[in-house]
């Protein structure tokens, strides 16, 4: 089968509603759509950002899971508590291997949880004490942290205990910043919330520390934001920028640190990766700083060198110079692994279904090896982010948000991609169901995938996943002959 | 009410409510004098809000209260 045209594209869509209930049916139906490139805005076709439906089985995450597992989880020298139930902290300690350089336990502790691990009776009588308890503990057990965090699980907003005194009293007493982040998990609809709650607190108690203390800097300072280094991410993408001339202050939040949230007030330009969970603090930054703010995006070599210009064209003809050096040394080194790899994956068909920015910005690198995009989506994306991925996307590609997990089962079904590219939560389904995976949240345990670097990577990485000779094994002999009614059955 | 943030685009203004996201272009602005700005806005999208009218913010971009009158939101 190839690329669907409209009508099958809504069809395809039509016939998946099919099985919902009506309510959810008329629910589901705002959050699917066919692409469309003359549209102007998302938002008359496609709802994003909303409830999910009750029992449709959504691969969202809450509130803390964006403030601890992506925003502030990544800063490494920051101690992260997550405050309630040890559930919580257990089970998002560590999983996106945000890459740091430091020594875990004495002055990094990204692999570290820490929690307060609540028991009925804090429930019962507040668990305020245990806190302050804890921030003592953290402190004389790793005294090389240089801030604390408390992020909240639900029933800190539920009891209703006041994480912010605790920390201001507490602060005093040790001479740490210690940041109450009000990311309970029943707020907001997904993890998007607790990317913004993160936000404003660095903007309400991180960011303006060295307000007037700040020396001027150089006239090429500049920051990363919303780039987690997962894999390495954003060391792949800092030395591009510092070949070119740039000097890059502060990384957000990957391999980052207290000192350089800062230290950001003095950058000239704001870098942001990742728009949808960083995007907040780069529009305050703006107004309080006076920083412009600049999107890049650093997946494969078309879409750099795009960049790459895009971020020089702010600076003097020194940065614009040292942009076209960086483009050049790198382009015959693309060149090859383009012909190497191009070949071997030209035409085929990628789905990705993933967080806020990578359904957009992975599909020039797709491209630039001749893969085609026949469907995205988001879990968690805001209709600015629509708004953005239409224009990326081919006419007549299937976008869906918040998709469930049979909406995606039943796609992939139907548009038979060659790869799909998801998370963890969709991976082993597929694997079950015979079709290539990458998971592209944290990128399989591979990385980095960003810059040149990690283009090389990434092309290595796809072409390994869609031309394993395991998926032509994938059938017993024996069940062959009865492959068109078993496919059907399955 | 709720809080909005007026930046300059390449066309003219643009108007940001971080609570809804909506990022569209301000297409008419009753008052936009340095003595006296704000006053009823016309988005792109066909929304209309109201700031109170006030002198001229001396940078942009800048934050400020507005009501919804009419509009999608």
């Amino acid at each position: 089968m190839g690329l669907l045209n409209r009508e099958e594209a809504e069809a395809l869509i039509q016939e998946v509603l099919e099985v919902y209930p009506e309510k959810a049916k008329k629910d589901r139906a705002k959050h699917l759509m066919v692409n469309d490139k003359k549209l102007e805005s998302a938002k008359k076709c496609i709802t994003s950002n909303r409830k999910s439906v009750p029992g449709v089985m959504t691969q969202r995450g809450c509130a803390y899971a964006g403030a601890k597992g992506g925003v502030w989880g990544p800063f490494k020298d920051i101690i992260d508590i997550s405050h309630g139930p040890i559930g919580c902290g257990q089970y998002s300690r560590g999983g996106r291997r945000n890459y740091y350089s430091g020594i875990a336990g004495v002055d990094s502790f990204c692999d570290l949880m820490f929690s307060s691990d609540f028991q009925e009776k804090d429930i019962v009588f507040g668990g305020d004490k245990k806190l302050a308890k804890l921030i003592d503990e953290v402190e004389s057990l790793f005294p090389l942290s240089k801030a604390i965090s408390v992020q909240s699980e639900c029933p800190i907003g539920l009891i209703g205990d006041d994480i912010e005194a605790v920390s201001k009293k507490k602060a005093a007493e040790i001479g740490k910043t210690i940041v109450p982040v009000r990311c309970e998990g029943f707020r907001g609809v997904s993890q998007s919330l607790g990317h913004h709650i993160s936000n404003d607190a660095i903007r309400d108690w991180v960011i303006s520390n060295r307000d007037g203390k700040l020396d001027a800097g150089t006239p090429y300072d500049v920051a990363i934001l919303g780039d987690y280094n997962i894999g390495g991410d954003a060391w792949a993408s800092r030395i591009l920028l510092e070949e070119m001339g740039l000097n890059v202050v502060a990384q957000w939040s990957g391999d980052g640190t207290i000192a350089e949230i800062e230290n950001t007030p003095k950058a000239k330009l704001n870098l942001l990766h990742c728009y949808r969970s960083m995007n907040y603090i780069a529009r305050h930054m703006e107004e309080k700083y006076g920083i412009p703010w600049l999107e890049y995006n650093f997946f494969g070599p078309t879409k750099i060198a795009e960049s790459l210009r895009e971020i020089a064209s702010h600076f003097d003809d020194k940065i614009k110079e040292g942009a076209e050096r960086v483009i050049a040394k790198y382009q015959p080194a693309m060149d090859a692994i383009i012909a190497k790899y191009k070949p071997r994956l030209q035409g085929k068909k990628v789905m990705l279904y993933v967080g806020g920015l990578r359904p957009r910005h992975t599909v020039g690198a797709y491209e630039d090896l001749g893969m085609e995009v026949v469907g995205a989506g988001y879990e968690f994306a805001h209709n600015d982010d629509y708004d953005r991925t239409i224009k990326e996307l081919k006419d007549a590609t299937l976008i869906y948000d918040d998709a469930t997990g049979y909406e995606l089962e039943e796609f992939v079904r139907q548009v038979k991609p060659d790869l799909v590219g998801s998370g963890i939560k969709e991976k082993y389904a597929f694997h079950k169901m015979g079709v290539p995976f990458r998971q592209m949240h944290s990128w399989d345990y591979s990385g980095p995938y960003h810059g040149y670097d990690g283009f090389a990577v990434f092309a290595r990485d796809m072409d390994m996943t869609v031309n394993n000779p395991c998926w032509s094994m994938f059938k017993a002999p024996w069940q062959k002959p009865a492959e068109e009614p078993e496919a059907k059955a399955a | 009410m709720a809080n909005i943030m007026i930046r300059k685009g390449d066309k003219g203004y643009v108007f940001y409510m971080p609570k809804r996201d909506i990022e569209d272009s301000i297409v008419a602005m009753e008052f936009d004098t340095p003595e006296k700005w704000g006053g009823e806005i016309k988005l792109g999208n066909g929304g209309i809000y109201f700031i109170e009218p006030q002198a001229a913010p001396a940078r942009l971009p800048y934050s400020v209260r507005a009501k919804r009158i009419d509009g999608v939101e």
